[in-house]
């Protein structure tokens, strides 16, 4: 009952904290126009049609909302249902929505409303008298696919995806949009793990219900660890161990009464209702039963819940793993998975806010032959120095070491020597922003043409859209994070982007606003790589400034700025080498008349029918040619602190890190190669990009056969699998391959290769390589991967992320995630870790454990997870040990009482020894015992090994633990036996009696317990010797009590043993015989821990006898091995995070329409 | 010595028949040295399972301290031996009701013709806190010890009721030590309870002169059923308490294994040592 009530408990706080998020969410308010209802139809039958009386709009919950409701959303809003656009403050009824919490995009989608809805505008009259029918397809998971109808005032109207905000979007740009609910999902529910899932049936086909069937979507899953799983498994073993026992015991007592009981009868009649031996045998295989049931641990539970939670409390009260920039502790949501932590083999993580910051900053750039920012080395120890907190504190681990103080002091020479660049004489400027070079700010106030024209360039060659709310904030929304670090940086340096209309970019150059004529701009495009804007300048000359990808770039440049072009490309080759987006700037001014003659052009190619977009390309490719070459900027995508060394330090762990994101490959690449995923003295890396089935599968193929050319000629187990007997998952072998080698894969792959027998294909082939990276993901084919390395692999997997996108990976409960129209059912990784970053809470309200910084991963798996898996096993297989030492006394002892069911303790001691004797030491063992301190164990991640492999405790060790057990048994029966057999007191008087003897044993036994626990204690504290000495010493005190005078008298049934203790304690041999049980107990073991790792040496084993050596011989300081990146490789991405925006603006709409909607912007201000 | 008498030879065969009540029977022995300190004479019970779990509760230990209501109305864990005729057993249970009920008495046969009876004292051989704590009449004063016990009836086996164990009051009723010694239940089934002191008389003799002894046993208690055995051992006592080389034995096993594994992995360590250490980590 206390075991059941405390548990109970304990889940009950952990539900209490997931409702109060979950109301949160749901308690989140909307304005819903009231009485106005359009009718959803799934293809379905009609309902009625509300009338409507008055047009209000009514604030209600999320919660309350319904299919059919009209709602209005506002800027900054998050949707939380899946609406049809109907019309919204902007022209056109454009709408700009962030879908970060979707894909991790975080650049801005336009969604527009169908022409004959946009028209009511915000006039809630027509808005409420809106009686539509909504005729769709039912929920799937597609994202970018939607088709149904509109049926309105008799006219049918095709609906689209561009017309349908999803939930989980954010809107943004928009000061109010209304639209329709067209499905709910019923989020809340997702929220909150406990309360079941909710799928919503469509039924197509035989006119089903109208709107949306609820149904439980079965209750959800407990994450359990394998180490529950193990010990329930054990657990039933014992159980059968002891039914196994209670029935030899039972025989035993058969043949005793038999053959003496029935003698014996003299003295000791049967019971009434015992006729024959049969029948007391029986009955005494249940007197066994319950005897001997202290062996299966039912203390257990409690033990191992109360150890979780204090471990997840060291996990929240991880000083070094606060932030202390956003004020957010570590925190484990819950507490059942900390042993798992130590497990881990599979680390899946979102790059997005998860590894990058998200953040793009102008690091460096090269204008007209000149290097301007610092040196990477520089900058790195710059770091170091100039408190980034959150680095230090991940590098604190290795801080401990003499040498990095040296480094620290050094940094700081280094920063004074180069301090920020003060931007105070430009009152725009963005007070985030950070440049380390004074060189370039001299430039500029120098008046430097080439600079100036840079900056010119970079201010007026992009698609940012500037908001201004209040005079002088001006807050830049980019399609892509790395226009707007460019546009924020030429903002710093002067040259202010402060509006632009449709025709006018408005720049404050210099403290002195200039109005540019924009006349065209060619936007970027996938093959282009590169964008350029045609302005009117206000002295009229007509420049074209194009930024883009080095490499095309190049190509197009004017011959005579060749030697530039060299200086360039070496700058570049640098900035590449420190892993930065590189990007270059040209210009060319314009002849007025080539150009009036290329704008007619212009339009004629976009007014054209067929082929438009190869006639606007090759239209484009005629103006942007003799560039002028201005330099190059170099951004950086920057990583979160101490992503790479974490990475190091967990791949050293032998932790597999696999980035799944929905980025572009390149991105992906690129920040693996940053992360040191990826390095350079990898022996290849293979690309999967096939659009079918088989060429992915030639792709995987082939790669394997590189990696590991036998490993196809061997008959392959998984074909033999195939063939054999599909459906029951197995366990794919570990194979090693003959070198390092990354895996690129990418959505469209993925799919193919999630697909039936691929799938196991592409395990094999990822589970080889050393990194795996998977691009242009959706958030369920991140579940899909997690899934299949946790059913094939049977290792612990982790997931880490910090968007919404990335629940799906984190959350291992069957639920149904809801995205666009999808519901499904999966689940996930054992452990889901949320970053409380960039992209909302979704994902840390989702996750198990959550902290802010990625580089605490490190922390919470080698040095918390390590611990808590350490200490679990311990405490299990101590556990174990301690009852079945306790135990098995009896079944000794069955053999010289004829099998009666006599126990060989008195009452109280069985009572107390779980929930007393023991237990405190026990759990102070499994709360504060370290075998290594945590600067060790971030040291020497090896440590991390034997965790993944479950080696401290798995069944093998739990035979040891049973067979342990059964000797100290026999030791504590024999050893007393031999010691009171035919004896007598100093004074003559017996001792062998009964009470005698079961207080030796008890002694001897808890002697022996304690002993054995303080061995296997690495780490005392004051409260371990307290727990463990401390319970010694009350055992006697309450030996003592039990057995006086006074309380045996006043009960003299319930306290038998009066005078016992004394009469029995103070006769040496008792304690002679009390030291030769110990000595017995403990030698084996002693010689055991001695002799492993002489004579099967773990690597474990080696690390730990190192750091004992390092320990007792301070280490020499330890020379900091930079993270270099590689100097072969080129990172010219930049843009290829533009193409959301540019795809829209190329996608049909001329120019003109969108210049219109620029003409709002100066409204809006 | 054995007495049970199972071998046809032994002068207690003829107790072995039901019939032979009361049945007295006399055993030689020659003791080679003489007993020096205190003698200590036990009675010692083999394959007699007092350990068993409904033997070792079937007493009431609240009627063993004293307490009137419980003399009247045992536990009933007592059962079967809790009422007789409908009285209450006084002491009741299966232990009390077994309890061993020969006499010894111990001769030295000198090398004159009439033996001399060894003095063989009855107290002191239970615990303090038995005889003084633990098991205590029933409250009365100074009303006889039979009135006390009215309305009580004996234990089955017994020949005489409690109040009539002895004729010391101090010795008689539930305090009689040999009750008392009875009653601590043995922990195994071979076991032997200390009978009678032999305390020494001066420090010329030796307790025990080395010469021949006989002893006569007033055979009462049957063992023979359940194929047990009776044994009287006369010992005396060390510092260490009674004669039990078990833990001696023990200890020296033990140290010996010890030196041994220690030398054993004092050379393994040696050897291993270096070549675990060679193999040194980098990283």
């Amino acid at each position: 009952m206390v075991v059941l009530s405390i548990t109970a408990v304990k889940d009950g706080i952990d539900d209490m904290k997931r409702h109060k998020n979950d109301n949160q969410v749901n308690n989140r308010s909307v304005l819903v126009l009231m009485n106005g209802r359009a009718v959803v139809k799934f293809q379905s039958r009609h309902t009625g049609i509300q009338c409507s009386f008055s047009y209000r709009i009514v604030t209600d919950k999320w919660m309350n909302i319904q299919v059919g409701d009209i709602i209005k959303l506002e800027n900054n809003q998050l949707v939380t249902a899946d609406i049809l656009l109907l019309s919204s403050s902007e022209p056109y009824s454009l709408t700009y929505i962030e879908t970060a919490e979707l894909d991790g995009e975080t650049n801005l989608k336009v969604k527009q409303a169908i022409s004959v809805t946009s028209d009511m505008e915000d006039n809630l009259k027509l808005l409420s008298a809106f009686d539509g029918e909504v005729r769709c397809e039912s929920p799937n998971n597609r994202l970018d696919r939607f088709t149904g109808t509109l049926t309105y005032k008799g006219k049918n109207y095709i609906l689209n995806h561009d017309r349908l905000i999803f939930r989980g979007c954010v809107i943004r740009n928009t000061d109010w949009c209304y639209g329709l609910v067209v499905f709910t999902g019923k989020w809340r529910k997702l929220q909150c793990s406990p309360v079941p899932s909710v799928t919503v049936v469509i039924d197509d086909n035989n006119h089903g219900p109208d709107t949306k069937v609820m149904q439980n979507g079965g209750k959800s899953a407990f994450k359990r660890t394998h180490i529950d799983h193990l010990m329930n498994v054990l657990v039933l073993w014992i159980f059968l161990f002891l039914c196994g026992m209670c029935f030899i015991l039972a025989i035993g007592h058969y043949i005793w009464e038999n053959k003496k009981g029935y003698y014996f009868r003299d003295f000791l009649p049967w019971k009434e209702y015992v006729s024959s031996s049969v029948v007391s045998s029986v009955l005494i295989f249940w007197s066994y039963f319950i005897i001997l049931n202290t062996m299966v641990p039912i203390s257990l539970y409690v033990s191992v819940e109360i150890i979780r939670l204090g471990n997840s409390f060291y996990i929240n009260w991880d000083r070094k793993m606060f932030y202390e920039l956003k004020n957010t502790p570590a925190q484990a949501r819950t507490t059942t998975l900390n042993e798992e932590l130590g497990q881990v083999k599979y680390v899946f993580s979102d790059k997005t806010g998860t590894l990058t910051r998200n953040i793009m900053t102008f690091s460096k750039c090269s204008i007209n032959g000149k290097f301007y920012g610092i040196w990477d080395s520089d900058e790195q120890n710059l770091k170091l120095a100039t408190g980034h907190s959150g680095e230090l504190e991940c590098k604190e681990g290795k801080k401990g070491l003499p040498g990095s103080a040296q480094l620290v002091s050094y940094g700081m020479d280094l920063f004074q020597k180069t301090e920020k660049v003060d931007f105070s004489y430009n009152r725009l400027a963005d007070p985030k922003f950070s440049f380390y070079d004074k060189t370039l700010v001299e430039a500029v106030k120098r008046g430097d043409r080439w600079v100036h024209l840079f900056f010119v360039s970079l201010s007026l060659c992009h698609t940012v859209i500037p908001e201004e709310k209040v005079e002088g904030e001006l807050v830049y929304q980019a399609q892509s994070p790395d226009e707007g670090a460019l546009v924020t940086a030429a903002r710093n340096f002067g040259f202010v982007f402060r509006s632009r209309t449709s025709e006018t970019i408005m720049v404050v150059e210099m403290g002195e606003t200039r109005i540019y004529k924009l006349l065209a701009i060619l936007d970027f495009n996938n093959v282009r790589k590169r964008m350029s804007v045609i302005v009117r300048t206000p002295e009229n000359r007509v420049m074209l400034f194009c930024k883009g990808a080095d490499t095309i770039l190049c190509q197009l440049l004017h011959p005579s700025c060749r030697s530039l072009r060299d200086v360039t490309m070496e700058h570049l080759d640098d900035f590449a080498s420190d892993g930065l987006r590189t990007l270059m700037v040209a210009y060319r001014e314009l002849d007025n008349a080539f150009f009036q003659d290329w704008s007619r052009k212009h339009s004629e190619a976009f007014l054209s029918l067929e082929d438009r977009e190869n006639k606007i390309s090759i239209v484009y490719e005629e103006i942007e040619k003799d560039l002028m070459l201005l330099g190059a900027t170099a951004i950086e995508d920057k990583l979160q602190d101490g992503v790479p060394e974490t990475i190091i330090t967990l791949s050293q762990a032998k932790i597999k890190i696999w980035v799944l994101t929905g980025d572009k490959q390149e991105t992906a690449v690129n920040i693996a190669y940053a992360c040191n995923i990826f390095d350079d003295e990898m022996d290849g890396m293979f690309i999967v990009e096939g659009e079918d089935n088989e060429t992915v599968w030639q792709e995987l193929r082939s790669a394997r056969e590189k990696m590991k050319p036998q490993s196809l000629l061997e008959s392959d187990p998984i074909d033999d699998y195939l063939t054999t007997k599909p459906r029951i998952p197995f366990k794919i072998p570990e194979e090693v391959p003959s070198g390092n080698y990354g895996l690129v894969i990418n959505g469209y792959s993925l799919a193919h290769a999630l697909e039936g027998n691929l799938e196991l294909e592409l395990l094999q082939t990822a589970c080889m390589c050393k990194g795996v990276i998977c691009c242009r993901m959706t958030p369920l084919q991140k579940a899909q991967v997690v899934e299949l390395v946790k059913r094939y692999k049977k290792v612990v997997t982790l997931a880490i992320g910090d968007g919404a996108n990335d629940v799906s990976m984190i959350k291992g409960i069957k639920q149904a995630l809801w995205l666009r129209s999808f519901w499904g059912f999966f689940a996930a990784a054992h452990i889901g870790v949320g970053i409380s970053g960039q992209e909302g809470m979704q994902a840390m309200l989702n996750s198990d454990f959550a902290f802010s910084q990625f580089c605490y991963l490190q922390r919470l798996l080698l040095v918390h997870g390590r611990w808590s898996y350490n200490r679990m096993c311990k405490f299990l297989s101590y556990f174990f040990y301690k009852n079945f030492a306790f135990t098995l006394v009896h079944f000794w002892y069955a053999f010289y009482s004829g099998f009666s069911a006599q126990t060989v303790y008195d009452t109280w001691f069985i009572t107390f020894y779980n929930l007393v004797y023991t237990s405190l030491p026990v759990l102070g063992l499994s709360l504060f015992d370290q075998d290594v301190n945590e600067t060790w164990s971030l040291r020497f991640p090896e440590l991390y090994e034997p965790g993944q492999h479950n080696l401290y405790f798995n069944k093998k060790e739990f035979v040891k633990c049973l067979v342990h057990g059964i000797y100290s048994s026999l030791v504590l029966f024999f050893i007393p036996m031999g010691t009171i057999h035919n004896s007598v007191r100093t004074d003559g008087k017996e001792i062998s009696d009964y009470q005698s003897f079961s207080t030796i044993v008890q002694t001897s036994l808890l002697c022996v317990v304690t002993m054995q626990i303080a061995l296997e204690t690495t780490y005392w504290t004051m409260i371990s010797h307290i727990f463990t000495w401390g319970s010694l010493g009350f055992y006697f005190c309450i030996l003592f009590f039990l057995y006086s005078d006074g309380l045996c008298l006043m009960f003299p049934n319930v306290f038998q043993l009066l005078g016992v203790a004394r009469n029995t304690l103070d006769w040496p041999q008792v304690w002679l015989s009390v030291v030769l049980s110990m000595v017995l107990c403990m030698l084996p073991v002693i010689g055991y821990h001695f002799l492993k790792p002489l004579f099967w040496p773990v690597r474990v084993d080696k690390v730990i006898d190192r750091i004992h050596h390092c320990m007792s011989h301070p280490l020499p300081p330890r020379i900091r091995t930079r993270l270099k990146h590689a100097g072969s490789r080129r990172s010219a991405y930049a843009f290829s995070h533009k193409q959301g925006f540019g795809a829209l603006i190329t996608s049909g709409k001329t120019l003109k329409a969108k210049f219109p909607k620029k003409n709002s912007f100066p409204f809006k201000k | 010595i054995d007495y049970t008498g199972t071998d046809p030879s032994s002068p207690c065969n003829k107790c072995l028949s039901p019939n032979e009540t009361p049945c007295v029977c006399t055993i030689n022995f020659t003791l080679e040295q003489s007993f020096e300190g205190n003698v200590f004479m036990y009675y010692g019970l083999s394959n007699f399972y007092q350990n068993h779990r409904r033997y070792v509760k079937s007493r009431d230990d609240s009627q063993l301290n004293g307490d009137p209501s419980a003399l009247l109305n045992p536990s009933k864990e007592c059962e079967p031996y809790r009422r007789n005729e409908d009285k209450p057993i006084a002491p009741c249970g299966a232990i009390a009701n077994s309890m061993f009920n020969d006499t010894l008495e111990l001769f030295l046969v000198g090398n004159e013709s009439d033996p001399t009876p060894i003095i063989l004292k009855k107290k002191g051989i239970a615990w303090w806190t038995d005889k003084n704590v633990k098991f205590r009449n029933p409250p009365g004063g100074d009303i006889p010890l039979e009135e006390r016990f009215k309305g009580t009836t004996k234990p089955v086996n017994w020949v005489k009721p409690v109040y009539m164990l002895d004729s010391d009051q101090d010795n008689n009723g539930f305090i009689n030590e040999d009750f008392i010694v009875w009653m601590r239940t043995a922990a195994l089934p071979t076991f032997r309870k200390l009978y009678r002191l032999i305390e020494r008389t001066n420090d010329l003799h030796p307790t025990l002169p080395a010469g021949r002894y006989y002893l006569n046993i007033t055979y009462n208690y049957p063992v023979h059923s359940f194929d047990g055995r009776k044994r009287m051992i006369l010992s005396t006592i060390s510092w260490m308490g009674g004669k039990n080389p078990f833990l001696g034995i023990a200890y020296i096993a033990i140290g010996s294994i010890s030196f041994l594994l220690g030398v054993v992995l004092l050379v393994i360590n040696h050897k291993y040592r270096n070549s675990s250490n060679t193999a040194d980590i980098t990283i």
